[in-house]
Formats: structure tokens, sequence, C-alpha cells
């Protein structure tokens, strides 16, 4: 019998607000599966016709799986949201872009006809669980010269892309990171951020139980003079800062997709379409080139140019990863198409959740930009890749 | 103030933290105050001078501010409070510093119902006494779901909810409910609520599923500040409704303890009265309830007695080291009776290792095996227990025609004729069949251990084993060393008797161990008095203020005069002088009669005539005086005897096997301040202040 696919949609997705790892962050005594439990839970409340049983899989990313973001966190967290029992979970990983192949693979797996309805999201959270945690890389790595020896510290990698491309320099890096700065300032001020925020209790032993009800990452008044002062930790005299880099975070995502007949038929209105998806791989000693080939491999197959994309929300690992990708198709360092509203280096990246995080809020975009029809989620990836996804605006006027 | 905090030398001090919040929808911010002694929930939450003193300078911080919408109070992971910190209560000395701990509460709680803002609870976890008291004061409360235990159980321990719980409480949910709280729930063995029943009772306003109760309950308090959320509680009824609980509570507890606890009629009172008095008013009668009552014998007990059920049930005395036990991964069950059948299920629902009953009769044995697999079918009616569970204990519970099944197993307890020949000649075979290793228990209620154990070739592997009916439900076990039990099989019975989740009491072989003997003591006295001419409605009321959970003949129709009859003779050949032998009970056993009583509870006319004929009638005073006399005079002996190793181990025996309640502190703290002990026996079981005042 011949398949048909079907189409796939965005119809919802929250985040809790993202805390600063180490000792003294929001979530320092908070546990990540506890993260994930609350997004999953407020997703659910927020969408009080899907029949919870109608979850089909429940796909969770976590970089480091073990601790309280191990035992198949997705069916974990399931379990402790209250799901019934009879809803399936499990984990995933690709790094920083976990939340986003949670994303496409249960995606897929609609359009395939597998499932009608999924929960994808990612967590991270670093400061229980320091990137590198436990990993023993395989001496052949070094040894037949697969990788370069600074392709596991992303910040070379980062200083590495600056080699690439010497026209990137660190005063365009840290103008911005300004910029990224103002728009999520910007953005909180005209109450753009908070809607998908879930309020989330968090307890210290010193202080009792409190509320996070805001990012925590945010340095609204940054200034160039205020970044040029900054170390540059990952080579002498070099180009990347704690200032113009994401920093180390704590926090979880969660989102719902269903077949679009299925979300119809439930009560559940889409955000957005998945048109298409796309993981390239690059040299892992320069990981943050490869939203390019990802990206281009995807406009590609679909027959489209940058020229047709509207909207563009990728991942700030590093300013300079950004402006490699800007550089490649041309757009210049402010275009308005790109994260409008701000991106990681003020709101923080907790590696594998930021995937959602980057549809949030590129899906609360297309509401207000009836006139964009398509828009991208974009992010590189350790160990040298890029993924780019694919949205068409359900709201886009030209189709009425 | 200071001096009570000297009393209260070594309180874990509950620090109370204050961190702002800032609430959805806009409500502005929420100063939250959590409740946090420091130490996981093993540990939990209580509140004594320090801790007071703590949360008040919270509340003082909190109340200076003009710039919060609302002030909440939580508690730690899993606990809200649960109460005072009793600690130290053993140690006030006088009315004055009694009276001063109750205002201290007072003056703290109230101010969280005081404020310029309202105030919210959020009851996160098991909230006892004190705990749930600080929420009354608020507002508003709200539960979680998973809230494992929420009561007012002061009265059962000699107190009263006296930091508000017994005015507040009627007057938020009426007198009916509260009283349910305050009164039926402690005299129920201390039944704790759940979060839902909690809230269902009315007294939280919202409940939330524990997953993310806090953020719930903080969205909720900024919806009910914004006036989306209209918090309605259903009027409390002044009028005949609260009279009426009041009168029947009133009547129960008369029913049920003659007056005998103090803090029960005490609590209710204060209830009936909360319905006129204002705030200031009803606190003010609490301070004095409290008072009086902690500097009450009664509350002393009380304490003595919950320590006792709170520790020394779980390290017994005398016990031998628990690494010596052996693993027990096959029980066998001798005899396929009504009780054989429910040691099975015992030892299969909580060992969940294979359990064989032998009997040697085929029909016996199905008829034993069927009740078995019968009641894990009434389990799984009532949900107790999953298909798969029921499936799984049935498989473990089967029945064999020989001994022969019992070769692989590593504990065989014999439950058959209450007869030594019968008893020994059963052991001897099992013998024949088990490893060397084999513990073999017995659930003789009077025989001896010893003597049973005599000819066996490992007569160290012999214990007594004795449950208390119905053994499903009572706590106590008391664990019987015969002279030549060796270490190891005790251990073993030690670890088997907790994995069976009983409070396990190390007894010496001697007649009719230790709650038989004593309620046979009491018993003999009373049917001596019957046979003396006096009337069975008066000796039967001799005893109703001490309280005890039933009375003497009614106790008498529960374990069954023929029971009774033979434990006594047991007795009468050990202890002729204290154990006479009642003719007329004899006969009321051969004239098959189950108890005094007819079915419809009036006194049986033709048991009446068997015990009709004495002429040296007593009064009821009279009967009481020469039977307590009598219970001081069994103890000492078996103290002296060593039957047990202190009278604290006589008083958990009696709680726990017989029920007797704490207010007496079982039954030698009773003995001690009645003057009993010392004018039967000439001295006091346990020194002043150890179960009563201090001197």
């Amino acid at each position: 019998m011949p398949r048909t696919a079907r189409d796939v949609v965005f119809v919802d997705g929250v985040r809790t607000p993202f805390g600063k790892a180490g000792p003294k962050g929001l979530y320092a005594q908070t546990r990540a599966d506890d993260l994930v439990v609350r997004a999953i839970r407020e997703l659910m409340r927020r969408n009080p016709s899907l029949p919870p049983e109608r979850v089909d899989e429940v796909a969770i990313a976590a970089t480091t799986q073990t601790g309280d973001q191990g035992l198949t966190i997705g069916r974990s967290a399931a379990v402790l949201a209250g799901l019934p029992k009879s809803v399936p979970g499990y984990a995933i990983d690709r790094m920083c872009a976990g939340a986003m192949t949670a994303v496409t693979t249960t995606g897929a797996g609609i359009s395939f006809g597998s499932y009608d309805v999924v929960i994808a999201g990612g967590v991270e959270h670093m400061g229980r669980h320091p990137m590198g945690e436990g990993v023993d890389p395989n001496p052949r790595f070094l040894a037949d010269q697969l990788v370069d020896p600074s392709a596991l510290v992303m910040g070379s990698t980062a200083e590495n892309l600056h080699d690439r491309f010497p026209q990137i320099s660190k005063e365009r890096a840290d103008a911005y990171a300004v910029r990224s700065q103002q728009k999520v300032a910007a953005a909180y001020a005209a109450g753009k951020i908070q809607p998908d925020l879930v309020p989330t209790a968090i307890r210290s032993a010193e202080q009792g139980w409190g509320l996070a009800t805001e990012d925590e990452p945010p340095r609204p008044g940054t200034t160039m003079d205020d970044l040029a002062k900054l170390k540059t930790p990952f080579r002498v005299h070099g180009n990347v800062t704690a200032g113009n880099a994401a920093g180390l975070n704590d926090g979880a995502t969660a989102c719902l997709l269903a077949a679009e007949d299925v979300a119809r038929d439930l009560g559940l209105a889409p955000r957005m379409r998945l048109v298409d998806f796309s993981f390239a791989g690059v040299e892992p000693e320069v990981m943050g080139v490869g939203p390019v080939p990802a990206t281009e491999k995807l406009l590609a197959r679909n027959s489209l140019t940058m020229d047709d994309i509207g909207l563009i929300e990728i991942n700030e690992a590093f300013a300079v990863q950004v402006l490699a990708f800007l550089e490649h198709f041309k757009i210049a360092d402010d275009d308005a198409r790109v994260n409008p509203w701000g991106g990681a280096i003020a709101l923080g990246h907790p590696l594998a959740s930021s995937g959602v995080r980057l549809m949030n809020q590129l899906a609360r975009l297309f509401e207000e930009r009836t006139d964009v029809r398509y828009g991208l989620t974009t992010m590189c990836v350790g160990m040298g890749m890029g993924g780019t996804v694919l949205w068409e605006n359900v709201n886009w006027e030209g189709a009425k | 103030m200071s001096g009570l905090a000297e009393v209260f030398g070594d309180e874990v001090v509950t620090h109370a933290y204050v961190r702002d919040v800032a609430l959805p929808h806009g409500a502005g911010t929420l100063a939250l105050i959590t409740l946090d002694n420091g130490h996981d929930h093993t540990k939990p939450n209580t509140f004594g001078p320090n801790g007071l003193a703590e949360l008040d300078a919270a509340i003082d911080r909190v109340a200076a501010r003009d710039d919060i919408a609302a002030v909440g109070v939580t508690g730690k992971p899993f606990i809200f409070a649960v109460g005072a910190d009793l600690k130290g209560v053993p140690l006030i000395t006088s009315h004055a510093d009694a009276r001063a701990i109750g205002k201290l509460g007072h003056d703290v709680f109230r101010r969280l119902g005081e404020l310029d803002v309202p105030s919210f609870a959020y009851y996160n976890g098991a909230a006892m006494g004190g705990g749930v008291e600080i929420g009354l004061h608020c507002t508003y409360r709200t539960i979680s779901a998973g809230v494992p235990a929420f009561a007012l159980p002061e009265a059962f321990l000699g107190l009263v909810p006296g930091w508000g719980g017994t005015y507040l409480l009627p007057n938020l949910i009426g007198a009916e409910k509260a009283l349910q709280v305050v009164i039926d729930n402690p005299l129920a063995q201390n039944r704790m609520l759940k979060g839902r029943q909690a809230y269902e009772l009315g007294i939280a306003d919202a409940i939330f599923d524990s997953a993310d109760f806090l953020e719930e309950s903080l969205a909720w308090t900024a919806r009910v500040l914004n006036g989306e959320i209209a918090v309605t509680r259903p009027e409390v009824d002044k009028g005949k409704a609260w009279d009426d609980a009041i009168a029947m509570a009133r009547w129960n507890l008369e029913g049920k303890l003659h007056g005998a606890a103090p803090s029960f009629t005490r609590a209710l009172d204060l209830v009936a009265a909360a319905k006129d008095r204002s705030r200031d008013e009803g606190f003010a009668a609490e301070d004095e309830a409290l008072a009086d009552l902690i500097m009450s014998d009664e509350l002393r007990a009380g304490l003595y007695a919950f320590d006792l059920t709170q520790k020394r049930a779980k390290r017994p005395a005398g016990a031998p080291d628990k690494s010596l036990a052996r693993k027990v991964t096959k029980v066998g069950v001798v005899g396929a009776g009504l009780m054989a059948s429910q040691l099975a299920l015992l030892f299969a629902r909580r060992l969940e290792v294979p359990v064989v009953l032998t009997d040697l009769d085929q029909e016996r044995l199905d008829k034993g095996v069927g009740y078995a697999h019968g009641e894990i079918d009434k389990l799984l009616g009532k949900g107790r227990v999953s298909p798969d569970k029921a499936n799984r204990l049935k498989a473990l519970i089967t029945g064999s025609l020989t001994k022969d099944a019992f070769a692989d197993a590593d504990f065989v307890i014999e439950a058959v004729f209450e007869e030594m020949s019968v008893k020994r000649k059963v052991f001897a075979e099992v013998e024949e069949h088990v490893s060397a290793d084999c513990v073999l228990a017995t659930n003789t209620s009077s025989l001896s251990v010893t003597e049973m154990a005599a000819e066996l070739r490992h007569p160290e592997r012999v214990v007594g084993f004795h449950f208390f009916n119905p053994v499903a439900v009572l706590p106590l076990l008391e664990i019987v060393r015969g002279e030549r039990t060796g270490d190891a099989a005790l251990a073993t019975a030690f670890a088997t008797g907790r994995a069976l989740k009983k409070s396990c009491v190390l007894v010496k072989d001697a007649p009719a161990f230790v709650v038989n003997r004593v309620l046979l003591r009491l018993l003999a006295e009373i049917v001596q008095a019957v046979d003396e001419g006096t009337p069975i409605e008066v000796a039967e009321r001799a005893a109703a203020p001490l309280g005890l959970p039933m009375p003497p003949f009614v106790l008498m129709g529960l374990v069954g005069p023929a029971i009774a009859l033979h434990v006594n003779e047991t007795l009468h050949a050990a202890f002729p002088d204290r154990f006479p032998l009642s003719d007329n009970l004899a006969k009321m056993v051969a004239a098959g009669k189950k108890g005094v009583y007819l079915p419809d509870f009036s006194l049986d006319p033709e048991v009446v005539a068997i015990f009709g004929g004495g002429t040296r009638p007593s009064t009821e005073e009279q009967v009481l005086d020469r039977a307590l006399a009598a219970l001081a005079d069994e103890i000492r002996i078996m103290l002296d005897e060593g039957v047990v190793a202190a009278p604290e181990d006589i008083d958990l025996c009696m709680i726990l096997g017989a029920g007797w309640p704490f207010h007496l502190g079982g039954i030698t703290p009773y003995l001690d301040r009645s003057g009993v002990a010392e004018k039967a026996t000439g001295r006091r079981f346990l020194a002043p202040g150890v179960a009563s005042l201090p001197a």
C-alpha cells in the first residue's frame, strides 16, 4: 500500500526559565528531571483538549545521560509527570541539537504515520552535569589524527572559526553580543519571552523555597566596553570571551507536535508546520560552521533560497558561529530577520534543551508576522555538525 | 522564654527562611516562609521554643514590609511540620512553664492570621498537630494530594490541639467534621488522614498534585489575590448541628473511656465552647487546658507509652545481634486450621517466600489453603493487591500431606492443637525432614517452649512465636526463649518477626508469657468476684474507670471461654494460689457457652444461673481495688522472675498486644501513680518522672 506522508505541526512549546549553572544558580539544588517534569505538566495543562493517553511518545534529549538526566529520561519524566503508564518515552542525544533532534525524529515518525501526537524536548543541568562529564574519548581520535586536539573544547572551536573567517573580528563578535543582550531586554520589556516560560519551584537549603519566573543569564546593560575587558580563556590574545558566547546554563524545554489532521480533530491549534529538516557534518574543530551545509542542503532540497526565509532563529553558542553563517548567506550582522528577540548569548544555552527554545520563539514570531511564510531554526553541534529545520507559518496571509 | 529554651536544651530547631516570590499573573510579591530543620524527611520539622522564636522573627520581617501582596508558609520536601517538639515536655516542672509553651505557640502562630495581607499555608507534606495548626491560622490553605499523613493526634498522646486547633478547626469546617479530626481519629489508634481526605473535609481550599504542588499553589494564590478565584466555604452551622455533634461525641467518648483519658474530654469541651468564644477567649482556654494536661500524669504516661512504641518496640531489649540471623527462604506451617491459614497468609504477604501448609487430612488441607487463597482474593477485590501480586501470593501458598515438603524450609511454625504431647510429636516428625539449621517455632499461648524442645535432636532451634488475634492486625509478637534456645534461632526469630512488621518483645519461657498472664490474672480476679456473688454487670463495670478497650467479659467472649479456661488451667498448674480454678467457668464452657452475653448484648440468663449462688458480693470499687492489686502483684512477680527485662516491656506488651491505652502508660505507670503498686507490692515499678510528673 503506498504511504502518504502526513503534515506535522508544532502546536505549543514551553520551557523553564534558564538559570546560570553553578552553586549560586537558580537551579543549583533542583533536579534536572524535575525541570523536565514541570515543563511537560505545564504543556499538558495548557492544552486541556489533548487526552493524555493520546500522547504516543515522549522524546527528551540530554547530553549527559546519567544521574538525574539518566534512567531513559523521556520515559522516567513521563511517569513522574503523571502521564498514563501507557505513554512510552525515550532519551535522545545529539549534544546541543538534542531537543531539535527529538523534534525532527518524532516529527518524522508522525509524518510516517507511526505517531499522532508526541512530546519532544530537552534538558541540560550543566551545574549538576558539567560539559564532558564522564566522557572517555577514544585515543584513536588523536592517534589517527581523526580530529584536531581542539575539537572537544567548544571555545577552542570558536577560536578556530575566527581563524577560518579572519574578517570576523572580536569587535564584530562583541557588537553582535551587545545587540543580542539589547534585543532580549527589549523582548522582555514587551512581554514577548514570558508567555512560554513555566514558573518553576526552586529550593535551596539556605533560603528555602522560591520560584524561578525569569531567565537568570541576561545582562541587559552590557556595553562594548564591558565586553572588551573580558578574558579570552581559550586562547591567549584570542577572540572568544564569556561575553560573546552563551554561558553554562540549566534549563528544560518541551513541545507538542501532532499530525495536522489529528491536531484539528483534538482541537489543538497549530502554530507552524514542519516542512523539512537537515543535519550535516563538518570538521569537528570548526563545529560552529555546521549550520551552513545543513541549511544549504535543506534549501536546495526544497527549491528555496535564503531570500524565501523571513525569520531565522539561530542558536548563539558563539557570536562568531552566527556571524560565519550570516557571512556565508550574505546576510547583514544586524539583519532584522535574525533572532529578532535575541538569542542564547543573552538567554543562555542549556545544551540539549535549546532546540525547542528556538522553535518556541519562532512560533511566537510567526503569530505576529503573518507576512512571513518560511522560517528556520538552526544550530551548531559539537563534534562538528549542524542542524536546520524549515518551518512554515500556518498564519501566513498568502495562504488565505 | 529563656527558661523554656533551656528546658528544651537539645531542640532540633526548625528554621524559618523567608524568600520573595514573584507571583504569576502580575499578582505582586509573596513572601514565602519555608520551615526546614536542615535534616531530611526522616527527621521531620517540629516546634520548640527556639523554632517558634525563629518563626516569630520571620513574621516580624514580613509584617514590617509594605511591598508584599501576601505571605506563604510551606515545609521542606515531604514534610510540612509535625507539631510541637515533645522531647522537652517531660522536663517541664511548673504549671507556669507549661502555660508559657501554649501561649508562645499561640502568640506566634496567630500573627499569620492577623497580618495586613492575606496568608497562605501550602501543606506540601506530612502535617500533624502544631503543623496543621500553623496552617489553620492562615487565611487560605492548599494541600498536596501526596500528603501521606495529616492529623491532630494530641488527644491520643494526652494533650489537646491547643495551638489554635480546637478553636479554629470547628469554626472552619464545623463541629462534626472537626471532631473527626480532634477526637475520632486519635481514638481510632491514631488514624491519619491523607491529603485528599483533609481537602474533602474542607480543611484546605484547594488540592494539587505533588509533582508541581508549590508552583500550582502559587499560581492559585495569584488568582485568589487577583479576584479570579473566589474561595467559598460552606457556612458553619452553629446551631443544632453543632450541639448534636458535641452530644454525640460526648456519648461516644463516655462509652469508650468513662472519663479515663482527660485529654479527650478536655478537647471535646474546647470544641464545644469554640462556638461562642472569641478568638482571644478560645486561645486562652487552650493555654489553660494545655497547661493542665502537660502537668498531668496521664500526659506523662502517654509520652512514655509513645516513646515505647516508637523506640523500644523497634529495638527489642535482650534480642541477640541481628547478624546471627539466618535467611528465611521458605516457611513451613504445621496444621491447616484457621490459625495456620492466617499465619500462612501473613508469612506469604510479608516475606514473599513459599509457604507450605501440612495436614494429614486432604480435606482440611484444601480448606486451609483455600481460606488463604480466598483472603487474597478479598484483598484483590478491595484493590489492596494487584492481580499479578495476587497470583504471586497464591502461588506461594501450597499444601502438602507429608512433611517432606519442609526439607528446604528455614523456618517451620506449628499451629496444631494446644496440647504438649501433640506438639512434641509434631516437632519430632518435622525434625526428620528439615535441615539442622531450620528454626522450629511454636505459636503456643501457654505451653512451655523448653519442654516442647526437650526431646529433639536440636533443641536449640526451638523458639516461641506467640501472635495475637487477629494475627494480621495486632502488632505484638512475644518471642519466647526456651532454656536451650540458641542465639541463631532467636536472632532469626526476631528478624522474621520484624519482616512480618511485628513489634517483638523477648519473653522468658514462663507460663502464658506476658499479655495472657496479665489479662488472665485480671480476669481470674473478676471471675472470682462473680463466683463470690458479685453480679456479672457489677464486675463488668468495675474496670471502666481504666478506659480499657473492652470490659473483661466482652474480652472473654472474644477470646472464647474455652481458651480462657485452658490458659487459666495452665497458670493454675504453675501458680495455684494466684490463679484459682473457677468451677463456674468450667461449667460455662461445658455448657458450650461462647460468652456471657446473648447476641443482643443482654446477659445470658443461663450463664447468670451458672454463676449464681455466691453469698459475698463486692461493690464495683472493691472489685477494681482487688483487680488492680492483683495486677500489681502479678507484674512484680513477673519482673522478679525475669519474664521480661523491665516494666517497660510489660507496658509495651499490654499496649500492642491488648490495646491498653496510652493514658495508663500501658499499666505500670497507672499502678504507680494510683498508689496501688506501693500498697500491693511495697514499691513502685518506675521512678517518679519516668512516666509521671517529676517528684
